[in-house]
């Protein structure tokens, strides 16, 4: 039953060949950048934070070549051939070629209210047992959207895969903070556990209505939380009608 | 039940986490200035009496994504302690704050019952196969340097890191909670390498008695920005 491929190996072979793309990364490089520090100095960290120490401090006049960044730090080339790391604060403070001021693009709420695809991960609880989630989201206008999830279930008694398809209506999408409300329907594979007497897999139908709430953090993230209420169609006389509380982050492309 | 409790705090860690990504910026108002705002092109000028300046937005290689592969011990409470091996995957998200998705799997032994009972099996081979499946969120504190001999330095970090997760083991699928540390040492500022110490926490009825189990892991591992 389990001689499919190993995960772990499958995660290795990822590796493995986002590796070999790595070379080819660096080959589509952006043209180097030059920028002249404007405020009286600047501090050459050895590391992208703020807790590695400075090492060297470049004046004003000087031209600095940035290479790379990460996070809110930039690794930069001083004339005297130094390489260290600086703040964005500090970045912020120098001059283009044209002696224009230089700003750094991160990605805002504008850029979520403009962007199309999501992503994102939940855990919670879904009828007393634990559940994780991963969905995709497509927007069709500001205020409706389309999702795509698939949840895992980890009960005592039996394990849950569920795959739904829903409409999510965001009430404010112009606001940070937004409740929203969803509709959705899908499949839900029961696999019951050895000890119990019927150990039979299932498939039934289900729908839900849900409401929550979306908070735009910073950058690409948005922390999320929302409650559900499922109606699962059963062969048998009584339907299952679980509740689901979940939190999570979703992010955006 | 332990992991519900442990599900809480680490959902309540995380969104207290996140709530301290934002940069808490003043906007400098000594100089009017153009700020171009993402997609949308926002412009907010003021001062009419000031000429405008214009800004420049340079293109720069961010290296926010790191890779990684491991390779180490687990041990698997009553089913012995076995080599590791796995991968990650990982965003940073600000210079402290990370999440990283990982994924590992080892070969477990027999428990001592089953050795000495002679012939008892509790689980078929593929049984025995435990790999887990995890979605975890790091905090680096601590950095600095290291110092090999007079001349050389390498930047280092430590990592506090817990996250959630399943683990497929015993013919079921568990809920798992995962906690740790490590500590990150870089040669190189695209190259790092790691040792991560972690705990993954599951409930298991394998043994007849429902417990949770406490499946601790070192593991050595080379990771790469791009």
């Amino acid at each position: 039953m389990h001689h499919s491929i190993n995960p772990a190996w499958g995660g290795l072979t990822l590796v493995v060949l986002i590796l070999l793309f790595i070379p080819g990364l660096a080959q589509a490089k952006k043209p180097p950048v030059h920028v002249q520090i404007a405020d009286p100095y600047i501090e050459l960290h050895t590391g992208p934070g703020v807790g590695y120490p400075v090492f060297y401090v470049a004046d004003r006049g000087e031209w600095i070549l940035i290479q790379k960044r990460r996070t809110d730090w930039f690794k930069v080339q001083t004339e005297s051939g130094k390489e260290g790391w600086v703040d964005r604060d500090q970045m912020e403070e120098t001059l283009g070629p044209s002696g224009r001021k230089t700003r750094f693009e991160d990605p805002d709420f504008a850029a979520y209210g403009a962007s199309r695809w999501k992503g994102g991960f939940m855990a919670g609880e879904f009828g007393g047992a634990n559940v994780i989630s991963v969905f995709g989201s497509y927007s069709l206008s500001p205020n409706f959207s389309t999702e795509l999830w698939l949840q895992r279930v980890l009960g005592n008694f039996s394990d849950q895969t569920i795959l739904d398809v829903n409409i999510v209506y965001t009430f404010i999408p112009e606001w940070k903070v937004s409740p929203f409300f969803g509709l959705g329907t899908g499949v839900v594979l029961t696999q019951p556990k050895g000890t119990v007497v019927q150990p039979e897999d299932r498939s039934d139908q289900a729908s839900h209505v849900g409401v929550g709430a979306r908070w735009y953090m910073s950058r690409r993230f948005v922390l999320r939380a929302e409650y559900k209420n499922y109606v699962v169609f059963t062969s048998r006389d009584d339907n299952e009608e679980p509740d689901t509380w979940q939190l999570g982050f979703a992010f955006f492309f | 039940m332990a992991t519900r409790l442990c599900v809480l705090l680490l959902i309540s860690l995380l969104a207290t986490g996140c709530s301290m990504f934002r940069r808490d910026k003043a906007p400098d108002s000594d100089e009017p200035e153009l700020v171009v705002s993402g997609r949308s092109g926002q412009t907010q000028v003021i001062d009419p009496e000031v000429e405008r300046r214009e800004i420049t937005v340079p293109k720069v290689d961010t290296e926010d994504f790191e890779v990684g592969a491991f390779a180490g011990y687990m041990s698997v409470e009553d089913f012995g302690a076995n080599p590791v091996i796995g991968a990650t995957f990982a965003y940073h998200i600000t210079e402290k704050w990370f999440i990283e998705a990982g994924v590992g799997t080892t070969d477990t032994e027999e428990t001592s019952f089953e050795v000495l009972s002679g012939g008892a099996q509790l689980l078929s081979d593929s049984e025995r196969r435990l790999t887990y499946y995890n979605l975890s969120m790091g905090y680096n504190v601590l950095p600095g340097e290291a110092f090999t001999g007079k001349r050389r330095a390498f930047t280092q970090s430590l990592y506090l890191i817990a996250g959630l997760g399943s683990t497929e083991f015993g013919g079921d699928d568990h809920f798992t909670v995962n906690f740790g540390l490590g500590y990150t040492l870089l040669p190189k500022d695209w190259f790092a390498v790691r040792f991560d110490f972690r705990n993954h926490m599951f409930d298991s009825e394998l043994i007849g008695v429902k417990k949770t189990t406490n499946n601790l892991e070192f593991t050595l591992g080379v990771t790469f920005f791009f």
